[in-house]
């Protein structure tokens, strides 16, 4: 759907995105869009704060994910995107209520991971291979321009092993561990409360910073 | 059958010790101690302190302070406030007795007496293990209202000698509350950053790089002290900011050292204190009135639970994590009091507190009913409602790439959404640490290190020393998996040796200098062990003889594995591995690559006879590494160098060939630190991890 100068009613979206928070990311989307009715890749360039980011191309990236995040029909990327695609990738990072039981909760818990998922494995195939973890260390690592590619790889390479290791337990000599499928991505992160880190607080955004 | 330690804590065994204590040296005729203000102040309290303040769970703290503060310092006041009002009143209408006790008096005993402790609450809820988020907000709430404490106390105690009290004063005491606490931490900030600054420069002087953390931390106490500023606070911010910067530049012994001193001193404040107060307990002059020592009690348990209840359900509107009535519960109940509002007391002057010794007493009987009652029965509380535990969860590689990358989203995340939010500070916040500041106090090349692979190599070398003290005994432990490179990358190549110098006389050689050198060592064993030569000496030596033959033996084998199957480039957890011994966190990613570190192991050191010196020769020397297809690796050969005679000092001994990267690792081995070198059983096993 498309809007005119009003944001479209929240029918789609999770009810705990308030009539108010929309007000305010309806705004911040005309303010990326230059009053556009869509947002492209480049329009995220003019905020200046998310240059030193460096995981930058990822975040983008999965903002255009039209299967994973975007939850249409066909694969690949999109060109360009409405502001209720853009509400329904600010939705993921939505906070966790009180009156969640558990299944909705382990619901909650497992969309974020989801999406947390789809931006490791780039491929999209279902599988963090060591591939695909070099390169996110890689990118973590990206802003220390001098900082050897060995020190990066064996960094991925163990915490791959480590990975193997939590997931598989012993390994024969012989036994080769594929990638990281999401089950054993579930099991990496139990340790740690997604439902409340994920989350961007959207209670108070009176100040909107601006973008050049 | 429970054990005494499991249902008494220490600090109630303590008291008793001292109670007993006081009782003894009382029937014998003499007067016992008092526990001194000055040196409980000066001498005992700071310890305590800075080991909390230096190994703060920062995370944890920074996520909750705004809960921690509001706990701190509105609770602290309502307790006061609550409790000096209260008591007011029972003064009033409780005879002839009380009736002279004025309201600011009454004011000063509730400000006093309101305070938690951070001595007791440590004591106690180091032993029942309860999940972090609980810990840290009682531990955290006892620490910041010092500030309050301080304020109030010199307040009420200052106004106490006035004839009135004036708006203006009450106003000027609140806005000192600001001065002392913001105080306390700038001066605590400054002299963190000296030490950290001072810590750049210690590289020749690793010894006394432990004395620098300790005596800039006193001097931040001292001085906040000196001003009538929150010393507590000075003390755990000067521990905080330092810490990070300190870490980064001194050698792994000294941290090590830091450790060990802070635990132990902390340690023995903390017990001295606890006897202290038994002591005094007998010794001291007591004023027994029933009506004021009950209704405190029972007005400081009120007033604690009224005041969590009430604040909880102010700070619940912002927080994620809510807090629920059992955790609660738990905050309400950890409000221990202890020896600071004892020493406080104590402090006040007869002659305008003629009262002293019945607050005195007082104080006590709440002390004494805290740490007891609440500390005894906290445990099987904790047991009863299932409150949450500790979970010894090791930090691991994954997690710390998982919340770096979860952090850069959300700030990403923010940064799209416009909302500068707490993602977005904290991004900022790092980003100029690390532009500015870590440059100006961290030495040399470690100021460019990013966090991850600092953390990277600390856990490597975490490993290693566990593989390697473990290993000695040829056993792996099994928090090693057996998972390696080559399950997860099949592609490496196999080993095919680069160079095929490496013959088997070569490798022969090498394990004749090898067991020359164990056989020397244990030679030097006899004559510098000073237990052998107290014990019967031809029965301890031939135990070690045959000790060492077996290790030898274990060595060799190892040695077999690692010179058949291949080693990796310095930076993989194998070589990072072999790094004991000499400085890991001195490491410098180096540029040039035709000079290898380094890496001596001292073998005149009595305890690690396995101790191996590995000196690279030439970059074209034996090899045994995999030709790893983009990168030409150099090999690593083991070479023994002269052990140094014994019972010379590492200090003046330098190293024997002058490469720069090997005087550096002399240098770091010049640190004269607790002498087990961890054993060098198994460097080279190319373990996965």
């Amino acid at each position: 759907g498309s809007l005119g100068a009003h944001p479209p009613s929240p029918l789609s979206l999770p009810p705990t995105v308030t009539s108010e928070q929309i007000e305010h990311l309806h705004r911040r989307f005309k303010q990326l869009s230059r009053d556009q009715l869509t947002i492209r890749k480049e329009n995220f360039d003019s905020i200046p704060d998310l240059e030193f980011n460096p995981i930058r191309g990822k975040i983008i990236h999965a903002f255009f994910d039209k299967r994973r995040n975007l939850r249409q029909e066909s694969d690949g990327l999109a060109d360009e995107i409405n502001f209720e695609d853009f509400l329904t990738i600010m939705s993921y990072f939505r906070p966790i209520e009180m009156n969640m039981d558990e299944e909705q909760l382990d619901r909650f818990r497992k969309e974020k991971l989801k999406f947390l998922f789809h931006m490791y494995d780039s491929d999209h195939d279902g599988k963090i291979t060591l591939q695909e973890y070099r390169n996110v260390v890689e990118e973590l690592l990206s802003g220390n321009p001098h900082l050897e590619k060995e020190s990066v790889r064996s960094i991925a390479d163990g915490a791959m092993m480590e990975a193997a290791s939590i997931c598989v337990g012993q390994m024969g000599p012989d036994q080769v561990y594929e990638g990281i499928t999401f089950e054993d991505f579930l099991k990496m992160w139990q340790g740690i409360d997604i439902e409340t880190k994920m989350h961007v607080r959207f209670l108070n955004m009176e100040t909107i910073a601006h973008c050049y | 059958i429970p054990s005494v330690s499991n249902i008494v804590p220490e600090s109630c065994l303590l008291i008793v010790v001292g109670l007993l204590v006081g009782g003894l040296i009382k029937g014998v005729g003499q007067k016992p101690p008092m526990l001194n203000s000055d040196i409980f102040f000066l001498f005992l309290l700071p310890p305590i302190i800075l080991d909390a303040g230096y190994f703060l769970p920062l995370r944890q703290f920074t996520e909750n302070l705004g809960t921690i503060l509001i706990f701190a310092v509105v609770g602290t006041l309502w307790n006061a406030f609550f409790l000096g009002g209260l008591m007011y009143a029972v003064c009033q209408l409780g005879g002839p007795g009380l009736n002279h006790i004025s309201l600011l008096a009454n004011l000063l005993f509730g400000s006093i007496i309101s305070a938690v402790d951070p001595v007791a609450v440590l004591a106690v809820f180091e032993e029942i293990h309860i999940n972090e988020l609980l810990h840290i907000l009682v531990f955290g709430e006892s620490l910041l209202n010092d500030a309050v404490t301080v304020v109030l106390y010199h307040l009420f105690e200052e106004f106490a000698n006035f004839e009135q009290v004036t708006i203006v004063d009450i106003i000027l005491g609140f806005l000192s509350f600001f001065v002392v606490s913001l105080g306390g931490v700038f001066v605590g900030v400054i002299y963190g950053l000296i030490a950290a600054f001072t810590s750049r420069f210690t590289s020749h002087i690793r010894v006394i790089e432990p004395l620098f953390v300790f005596l800039y931390s006193y001097m931040a106490y001292l001085s906040a002290e000196l001003f009538h500023l929150s010393g507590i606070m000075a003390l755990i911010a000067s521990g905080v900011v330092m810490r990070p910067y300190v870490e980064a530049n001194i050698s792994h012994k000294s941290h090590t050292t830091i450790k060990y001193f802070l635990k132990m001193w902390s340690s023995v404040s903390e017990t001295l204190i606890f006897i202290f107060l038994g002591v005094s307990t007998v010794a001291g002059h007591h004023y027994w009135n029933w009506t004021f020592v009950i209704s405190t009690l029972l007005f400081c348990l009120i007033a604690r639970v009224l005041g969590v209840l009430v604040l909880t359900w102010f700070i619940n509107k912002f927080r994620i994590v809510k807090l629920t009535p059992k955790d609660q519960f738990i905050i309400a109940y950890g409000g221990l009091r202890g020896a600071i509002a004892f020493s406080l007391c104590y402090l006040l002057d007869y002659k305008h507190f003629g009262m002293r010794d019945m607050f005195l007493t007082a104080i006590i009987t709440v002390i004494f009913f805290t740490v007891f009652v609440q500390g005894m029965t906290i445990r099987p509380l904790v047991d009863l409602l299932a409150v949450k535990k500790k979970q010894d969860t090791k930090r691991s590689i994954n997690e710390e790439i998982h919340t770096q990358f979860l952090d850069h989203l959300l700030t990403g995340i923010e940064d799209i959404c416009g909302h500068y939010g707490h993602h977005h500070w904290k991004d900022k916040l790092n980003r100029f640490n690390k532009k500015y500041v870590k440059k100006c106090l961290i030495a040399g090349e470690r100021s460019k290190e990013p966090q991850l692979i600092a953390f990277y190599h600390k856990m490597e070398m975490k490993q290693a020393i566990e593989l390697v003290e473990s290993g000695g005994i040829g056993k792996i432990p099994s928090a090693v998996s057996t998972v390696s490179i080559q399950n997860i990358n099949p592609k490496t190549l196999p080993v095919k040796r680069i160079l095929p110098a490496l013959s088997k006389d070569k490798e022969e050689e090498i394990r004749k200098i090898l067991r020359n050198n164990l056989q020397k060592t244990r030679q030097r064993l006899r004559s510098y062990n000073r237990h052998t030569l107290v014990a019967d000496p031809y029965e301890e030596a031939w135990n070690q003889m045959l000790l060492r033959r077996q290790k030898a033996r274990q060595l060799e084998q190892k040695m077999n594995n690692y010179l058949t199957v291949p080693a990796h480039k310095l930076d993989s957890p194998t070589m990072s591995r072999a790094r004991i011994g000499s400085d890991p966190l001195a490491y410098e990613p180096k540029a040039d690559s035709e000079n290898l570190p380094v890496i001596t192991i001292d073998l005149a050191s009595p305890q690690s006879p396995e101790s191996v010196d590995l000196i690279n020769e030439e970059p074209k020397g034996c090899g045994g590494l995999p030709p790893s297809p983009e990168e030409d690796e150099e090999g690593l050969v083991m070479q023994a160098k002269e052990p140094s005679s014994p019972g010379t000092d590492d200090v003046f001994t330098p190293g024997t060939s002058d490469s720069p990267s090997n005087q550096r690792m002399m240098r770091c081995l010049s640190d004269p630190g607790p002498r087990p070198e961890p054993e060098e059983g198994e460097p080279f096993i190319p373990k996965g991890q």
